[in-house]
């Protein structure tokens, strides 16, 4: 009876309390006060993990809190995102929500989308590219394109799964210019490096994963990059031309890796996130970090952000039912 | 190479290397936690040293964390690693006769020499193995993955028909969650956990460790592990390398070679070096019942893949297992990408690397030897106390790989599953094998189909993948004629007795 009774007095308090912090501005200085668990819905070693590691790192040196990284992979990411959702809004477990939240309830994977996260700042964007193998008879976008109208299904494409976001760049692209979207069919694969073994192997006859991921082999001269899906060309690589300056459809295509929280995360807590992490992405070892892999320093702040997942979410399923891989 | 020295023979540098060595031993020993846990832990920590060491580190504690991963598997029955799971019911069974350190020592000297060589092998023709390697497209390692699988059955002690069963039980299980070449989920029942398929490292802890600890706890609670007296470790180990010093050569370099192909070469490594073992041994008949050689040959071969996996990783920047797709991420932050040219523009650090390397696996030697020391006080304890404490572990070990209680019930159906299996007769290990290499094949399996748009001559068309093919579809037909052959012998004994 006791204790009941405390419980109610202190749910009352907290109940006021809240109220009170909603009704005054926010203070954005809310510190963990234990270890917060950082979910990354993909393997180590691949891009989010790293950009994860790193972010949850600085985090902790920031917050004076652990930040347990925890890869909780599989299912095409389902997995990962579903934990993040259903975590407790208490500000004790966020997570590298990816572009791929805005695409799975489109796939009919999962009735998760956007909305049923918090997002809190944008940490790395990749756009993708068109690459062929350094043997290739392709020296331009114009003639690998102009090759598949003429012998549409002949040529192969790889970088992800079936219905994966390197998919939809290729298989978008095809249908903005005004082709048949399986005129290069798609060969899946497990990831960007996989797909591109298969393309320097002779498997498949080109690769879309990100250009950052595949900067490494342009460089070495193992593969040539045709085209860069963004409006600007990679300052990394500036002989690579932007589908802007090749197409009439201006098509570009790109993924996202943000830090997140679950649906109703309070806004106290979003934006003392959202402010460290902001605060961080300013410093020189963010910046050095990001040049380390080729990548240039974004920032982008929650509201900007909730607003990109919602425009992706319109965008991809779009591109994804007329491409036919929506369900 | 005076820059080389100069970059490794520093303080800093080696207590790195010892530190990392050290702890690699401890992570890897304690049962159930992996060689891939040790290395995405140490992550964090490279980001605060200088590029030298934090690649060292990663190398030396993946290097020793390996070996490590065989001394539960031996005292214990509980691999590291689906390679160690190759041998790891010889070693259990030359524990059993009372020759635990006969069996660690083995596999110490044999994962040194591999690792040594290993790196040798890298330092000379990195360049060549890698081109060698991305060669392969889905087809080749379709093929490959249909080598592996029948190595297993060939080398099972039991009968074919015993071994073909306990793949097949494997390769079921493998079919569980999401089909990568059409995304539908399968055998999920609407579990969310099942759509990345059952995790081997739960299965592995399940099937060799629980099994074995329902066995004891059924049967045998009272008995006492027999204490035959072997002499010392380093006298067993100078034994060893006299003796299999050709095996461990041999299996180093195949076991390199395999290493190279990214994403399945690690894991097969161990098991086709292993049945090649037995098939080159005088004494094939040994095998299974406790005989150091299949763990020279596998050990080597295990240890020298580690190695073999950094070559794509740092030339082309494809990671060869978990391991090396950590170090590649560690490398870029450290301003070092992987490229063909990585050994003339990065040269100092790339040999500095390697030297740490070599240096890991030469400082495993005494290390390994304490560790061997400390941890065979395992087998003193009484078994009362020992079988509920390695039932702890495996509830760590599985839970510990991805964080989710579902990894425990998978560990323990899976192990109550192994325990009725082998009651029956049926051999683990090809269980494994299957669970390991059912999703390379289906999915590579798949790849091609679709490239090829169904057309069967898509598996031959290219030469490696004829050749590969073609020994593959050759071993099939040879074991169903033996089948056959041995069958009609039975049947005459039979009529004439």
């Amino acid at each position: 009876m006791k204790l009941s009774q405390r419980m109610l007095t202190g749910g009352a308090v907290a109940l006021a309390l809240t109220a009170f912090a909603g009704a005054v501005q926010a203070e954005c200085d809310w510190k963990p006060e234990r270890p917060v668990t950082y979910i990354v819905p993909w393997g180590a070693g691949g891009g989010t993990d790293a950009n994860s590691r790193m972010l949850a790192s600085m985090l902790e040196a920031k917050m004076g809190q652990p930040f347990n990284v925890v890869n909780r992979t599989g299912g095409n990411g389902v997995v990962g995102h579903s934990a993040i959702a259903n975590a407790d809004p208490d500000g004790y477990t966020i997570g590298a929500v990816t572009v791929e939240i805005t695409m799975m309830e489109h796939a009919g994977l999962t009735d998760l989308n956007q909305d049923d996260v918090t997002g809190i700042a944008l940490v790395d964007i990749v756009p993708a590219s068109v690459l062929v193998a350094a043997d290739s008879p392709y020296q331009t976008l114009d003639e690998l394109l102009a090759y598949a109208k003429e012998n549409p299904g002949e040529l192969t494409a790889s970088g992800t799964s079936q219905g994966g976001i390197w998919h939809l760049a290729i298989a978008g692209l095809l249908n903005a210019e005004g082709m048949d979207p399986q005129a290069i069919r798609w060969v899946p694969s497990e990831g960007a490096a996989a797909g591109m073994q298969e393309l320097i192997a002779g498997g498949v006859d080109v690769a879309t994963p990100a250009l950052s991921e595949g900067k490494a082999l342009v460089e070495s001269g193992e593969l040539r990059a045709l085209a860069y899906m963004n409006p600007t060309r990679m300052a990394a690589l500036p002989d690579v031309p932007t589908t802007k300056e090749l197409l009439g459809s201006e098509w570009t295509m790109a993924a996202f890796i943000t830090v997140s929280g679950p649906k109703g995360l309070p806004e106290e807590i979003t934006c003392s996130y959202e402010k460290a992490a902001l605060e961080i992405f300013e410093t020189p070892e963010w910046a050095e970090f990001k040049a380390s892999r080729g990548a240039d320093v974004v920032s982008m702040g929650s509201a900007d952000l909730t607003e990109m997942m919602d425009q992706t979410y319109e965008n991809l399923g779009a591109t994804m039912k007329a491409i036919g891989i929506a369900k | 190479m005076a820059e080389v020295f100069e970059l490794v023979f520093r303080w800093d540098v080696l207590s790195t290397i010892f530190l990392a060595a050290c702890y690699g031993l401890f992570v890897g020993s304690v049962p159930g936690l992996t060689a891939t846990m040790s290395v995405a832990l140490l992550v964090p920590i490279t980001f605060f040293l200088d590029p030298v060491p934090a690649v060292a580190a990663i190398a030396t504690a993946s290097a020793t964390a390996i070996f490590a991963g065989d001394i539960p598997g031996a005292l214990l029955r509980i691999p590291g690693t689906p390679a160690s799971a190759a041998y790891v019911e010889e070693a259990f069974a030359l524990t059993q006769k009372g020759q635990a350190e006969r069996a660690l020592a083995t596999s110490l000297v044999s994962s040194c020499l591999g690792g040594l060589i290993g790196v040798a092998l890298l330092a000379v023709f990195a360049r060549q193995l890698a081109s060698f390697a991305v060669k392969f497209s889905s087809v080749e390692y379709f093929w490959l993955g249909c080598l592996g699988l029948t190595a297993a059955v060939a080398v099972s002690s039991s009968s074919l028909v015993r071994g073909t069963l306990g793949l097949l039980i494997g390769l079921f299980i493998s079919t569980v969650g999401i089909d990568i070449a059409t995304g539908h989920a399968r055998f999920t029942f609407g579990q969310l956990d099942l759509l990345d398929g059952v995790s081997f490292i739960p299965a592995m802890i399940g099937m060799f460790a629980l099994s074995q600890v329902i066995r004891t706890v059924t049967t045998e609670l009272d008995s006492v592990v027999p204490k035959a007296k072997v002499g010392s470790l380093s006298g067993e180990m100078v034994r060893v390398v006299r003796s299999y010093w050709k095996n461990i050569c041999r299996s180093a370099v195949f076991g390199n070679i395999l290493g190279a192909l990214p994403g399945a070469g690690a894991d097969i490594a161990a098991w086709i070096a292993y049945s090649l073992s037995k098939r080159f041994s005088k004494t094939p008949e040994k095998f299974g019942t406790g005989h150091a050689e299949g763990i020279a040959d596998a050990g080597a071969a295990n240890n020298s893949a580690v190695c073999g996996a950094w070559t794509p990783a740092l030339v082309f920047g494809i990671p060869g297992d978990t391991v090396t797709a950590i170090a590649i991420g560690v490398l870029m932050l450290k301003g070092i990408t992987p490229s063909p040219r990585v050994f003339t523009t990065d040269g100092t650090m790339v040999y500095a690397i390697f030297l740490a390397f070599a240096l890991a696996n030469l400082l495993m030697l005494p290390l390994g030897m304490v560790a061997i020391r400390v941890a065979r006080q395992a087998l003193s304890i009484p078994k009362r106390v020992l079988m509920p404490l390695i039932l702890v572990f495996c509830i760590i070990g599985a839970y510990a790989v991805d964080n989710t209680l579902f990894s425990v019930w998978i560990m323990l159906g899976l192990g109550i599953l192994a325990y009725f299996m082998e009651e029956n007769g049926i051999p683990i290990a090809p269980a494994i094998l299957g669970i390991v290499l059912g999703k390379v094949i289906e999915k590579n399996f798949l790849i091609t189909m679709i490239k090829s748009q169904g057309e069967v001559a898509g598996f031959f068309d290219r030469p490696v993948a004829a050749v590969l093919g073609a020994t593959t579809l050759l071993l099939w037909g040879w074991l169903v004629v033996l089948a056959v052959v041995r069958a009609a012998r039975a049947r005459k004994h039979a009529a004439a007795t």
